[in-house]
């Protein structure tokens, strides 16, 4: 039998962490998949377990100075029916699995997961979303493009904790999300994008863009979207902006998809939002 | 690791393996046996039951993450009017052939109604959408839902 721990509070599962590397398991709902075996037999856990789903220091989310601060076990029911979580994040959060997934997989095990096709990944790459990694003696704060270092990659140290995920306030008022996969309830996409920009008076103040299950890790350009910002006429640019995400768009063939439907979705759906949510929205704007 | 739960509505103690699965649990310690297997990995719903009045898939939930939950099977379901209320329904659209995924739907409706008393289709077809039937197609399933829920106005 493995060994496993309960942890009364924050401190106690950081001293487990310290001393054993117990794994950390909030919902389990990834983990007992991956270490599954045949019916009515235990999961192969060859490490000690933690479980931390239970504490509540890490499911509090609350707004702090201008930053979200999300709990890393919050449950995505959780953040769905928190007053305090925008909308831009509920569409998202609304498309992963089913129900009884929602109830109890929790936003952290998405993160540290660092599935290719990570529900959560292209929402909080596109909002700049940091993680915070705590340990007995202290903690650090990383981008999560620098905690993910590739497919189920991360710098987790194992004697830390991630414990809270951190979002500054970004105003949009133009956010497109898709997911295509190949049922509901099937928590895999076989491609995801997100897209968000803000428009005043016609002019492109700020745009994001980024697209899961095709790369490594999530795919967004600040290069592109550099060279979006602050205009006013996006349709003369598209052609190059397009080229700048056939280059960093490499998708594999796997037994959910193939790379080349994953790729050509990718770009349609980049094209759809500059030309059917930006574009539109743009010109109306500067008519008025 | 013992483990206290509340288990159709009695207090029980499990002295066993935390990382073992809830649905084994349930089917070979208690003999449970409405509690189904089907994909074993989350996504057929067919092991549905509720923990703490939400729906869950006993398959991926270790024993270990129920400490001093309520967990509600279809047999600590059954003997009430909102289960009923739903049986009627089901056989009255015919939302039963094989019955296998029958309990995980039961409890997926259930956990729908508690929520929302009066779902439109598309809310019945995103809070059934994580259990699988190979059998009815849905449509009828869908039905049996929505006629529940109309004749059950004071049940939920």
């Amino acid at each position: 039998m493995v060994t496993a721990y309960h942890s009364r509070g924050l401190h106690e599962a950081l001293r487990i962490r310290e001393e054993t590397g117990a794994i950390p398991l909030a919902g389990g709902t990834d983990l007992m998949v991956a270490k599954r075996r045949r019916a009515g037999i235990p999961p192969r856990f060859n490490e000690p377990v933690v479980f931390i789903g239970g504490l509540t220091d890490l499911r509090v989310v609350r707004m702090d100075q201008g930053m979200l601060r999300i709990g890393s076990a919050a449950t995505f029911t959780d953040l769905l029916d928190d007053a305090v979580i925008p909308d831009i994040f509920k569409t998202v959060f609304l498309e992963i699995a089913s129900p009884a997934v929602r109830n109890r997989a929790t936003i952290g095990g998405n993160v540290c997961n660092a599935s290719p096709a990570g529900d959560t990944l292209p929402l909080l790459y596109a909002l700049d979303a940091s993680v915070v990694l705590e340990r007995v003696d202290g903690k650090r704060i990383l981008p999560i493009d620098e905690f993910i270092t590739g497919p189920g990659e991360t710098v987790l140290q194992k004697k830390e904790l991630l414990t809270e995920i951190r979002l500054p306030t970004v105003d949009l008022n133009i956010y497109f999300y898709r997911k295509i996969g190949t049922r509901r309830g099937y928590s895999c996409s076989k491609a995801s994008f997100f897209g968000g920009a803000r428009l005043t008076d016609g002019r492109l103040e700020d745009v994001r863009m980024t697209l899961g299950s095709v790369a490594p890790t999530v795919v967004r350009s600040k290069e592109a979207e550099k060279r979006m910002k602050n205009k006013n006429e996006l349709a003369a640019i598209v052609p190059e902006i397009i080229a700048i995400y056939e280059k960093i768009i490499t998708p594999i063939d796997d037994q959910r998809s193939t790379a080349c439907y994953r790729k050509n979705v990718s770009l349609r759906l980049i094209r759809h939002f500059l030309y059917e949510r930006i574009l539109p929205e743009m010109r109306s704007q500067i008519k008025q | 690791m013992k483990i206290r739960i509340v288990l159709n509505g009695k207090p029980a103690v499990i002295d066993t393996d935390p990382t073992r699965r809830l649905l084994d649990i349930l089917r070979n310690d208690f003999k449970l046996t409405g509690v189904k297997e089907g994909c074993g990995e989350g996504e057929c719903g067919a092991c549905a039951v509720l923990i703490d009045g939400r729906l869950a898939n006993s398959c991926i939930v270790p024993a270990g993450t129920v400490e001093g939950s309520e967990i509600v099977t279809i047999e600590g379901y059954r003997d009430t009017a909102r289960y009923r209320a739903l049986q009627d329904a089901f056989e009255e659209a015919g939302a039963v052939q094989c019955g296998f995924c029958t309990p995980g739907f039961i409890m997926a409706a259930e956990a729908l109604l508690r929520e929302n008393a009066s779902p439109d289709e598309d809310d019945i077809r995103r809070a059934l959408s994580g259990n699988l039937c190979r059998c009815t197609g849905y449509s009828m399933i869908v039905e049996a839902v929505k006629i529940a829920s109309a004749g059950g106005k004071d049940l939920w």
